[in-house]
């Protein structure tokens, strides 16, 4: 008599199907999620317990760093450039269709009027060395800082205007900044804050 | 599925290539593939910042009779100054008793000198209302939609407490940030941001030296209403 062998289970569990999913999973995140933005300086938002979602679109960034470095963001490139082209205006520019790629591409505006147009000649990774050293000029004798602002509400009258300043900066330059946009007859705004642990 | 079939049955005559199972375990790609996958979810969601909306008013054009509805009995204003300190006072400034001005701090219930603990017994009921709702949301009884109209309301009451923060420029944005919360946690809807003037300074520097300029007499004139 032969024995009855017990039959062997094969315990491999196939495991492309998943693999399948995950990867679409992972093309679909990849593709809906927007990174964050480039900043030229570092930037601590102070903590809140405002859970307010800043809004997803048509917002206009006014960063301010501990030094009193001002940048601007603009998250509608055709906005952008419409913008670029009232400074140009403003200042007897006229900029080169190189130059307003420039512009479009690199995330921050932060260089006063005088320099821009070498600016936006440099490489994009130099760019990104120098807006470190400079920011939007915003003393009361240079108000650059209004022009540019005053030209994105006029660009675009739904824009939101977003506040982000580091925690350890002086409320002096908060309030110019404040003021500034008080002047522009501007009075929402969105201070961005990070959620306290 | 991932696996390739090579070579005949398993008694394959001699000479014959030998079967081999070509199957490709994927368990280490669907593991890497869910930590990818967990990156970008946490990515998306957490890396929008919060933000807090804040109106200001109009810089001129401003009636004075506009200016002044606040009731003297309802009134805090809170004035920031430099090292995360804190003052406050009731109602209109006394620039005869330095004691008017007092210091208060940014924690919680739980200290007593705190700022919280102050708005908290200022504004006890609302809270206490807003409280209730909240509780009868949690329980179904009451819609979300109910709820928000409701505490704005007890927010935007007209009797409600006004608190006016002036922040000095020494103070930092944090601090500014963390009254606004404050004023939120509070259930205060009516709240001003405004410039720091000469009476409030010489309120701060009064407490400081523990009330030798009125003693001094250097009592700033009529109480600049900005």
């Amino acid at each position: 008599m032969s024995k009855i062998k017990p039959k062997r289970k094969d315990t491999f569990i196939d495991m492309t199907a998943m693999s399948d999913v995950t990867v679409l999973l992972l093309t679909f995140f990849m593709s809906t999620s927007t990174f964050l933005p480039k900043e030229p300086v570092k930037i601590a938002s102070p903590s809140s317990v405002s859970e307010t979602k800043i809004p997803e679109s048509n917002i206009m960034t006014i960063l301010v760093d501990k030094s009193g470095k001002i940048y601007m963001t603009l998250d509608r490139k055709d906005n952008k450039l419409a913008v670029l082209e009232e400074i140009g205006k403003d200042y007897n520019i006229t900029f080169t269709p190189a130059e307003k790629l420039s512009f479009v591409n690199q995330a921050n505006i932060g260089m006063p009027a005088s320099m821009l147009q070498k600016f936006l000649d440099l490489r994009p990774e130099q760019q990104d060395k120098v807006l470190k050293d400079y920011g939007i000029p915003s003393d009361s004798t240079n108000n650059q800082l209004k022009l540019w602002i005053q030209h994105a509400v006029t660009v675009n009258s739904d824009i939101k205007i977003a506040i982000k300043a580091d925690k350890d900066s002086p409320y002096s330059l908060v309030k110019s900044v404040l003021s500034t946009l008080q002047e522009l007859k501007q009075y929402r705004y969105h201070l961005v804050t990070s959620l306290a642990q | 599925m991932a696996e390739i079939q090579t070579g005949g049955g398993g008694k394959g005559k001699k000479g014959q290539p030998k079967k081999i199972n070509v199957r490709v375990d994927f368990t280490p790609m669907v593991d890497m593939n869910m930590l990818l996958l967990t990156f970008f979810m946490m990515c998306t969601t957490l890396s929008k910042p919060q933000t807090m909306e804040i109106a200001m008013p109009a810089k001129d054009n401003v009636k004075q009779e506009e200016r002044s509805k606040v009731a003297d009995t309802k009134a805090i204003t809170v004035l920031l100054d430099a090292n995360n300190k804190l003052y406050y006072y009731l109602g209109k400034p006394n620039y005869t008793d330095f004691t008017s001005l007092k210091e208060a701090t940014y924690g919680g219930v739980d200290d007593k000198n705190s700022f919280r603990s102050l708005l908290n017994s200022r504004n006890s009921v609302a809270i206490e209302k807003v409280k209730a709702l909240k509780r009868s949301r949690d329980r179904r009884e009451i819609k979300e939609d109910f709820y928000k109209e409701e505490v704005k309301k007890i927010r935007n009451d007209k009797n409600g407490e006004v608190v006016i923060i002036k922040p000095t420029d020494k103070a930092s944005y944090q601090n500014l940030i963390d009254v606004l919360d404050e004023v939120a946690i509070a259930q205060i809807g009516t709240y001003a941001i405004d410039d720091v003037n000469k009476g409030d300074q010489f309120l701060i520097d009064n407490l400081k030296s523990k009330g030798t300029l009125t003693k001094n007499s250097q009592v700033p004139a009529a109480p600049t209403t900005k």
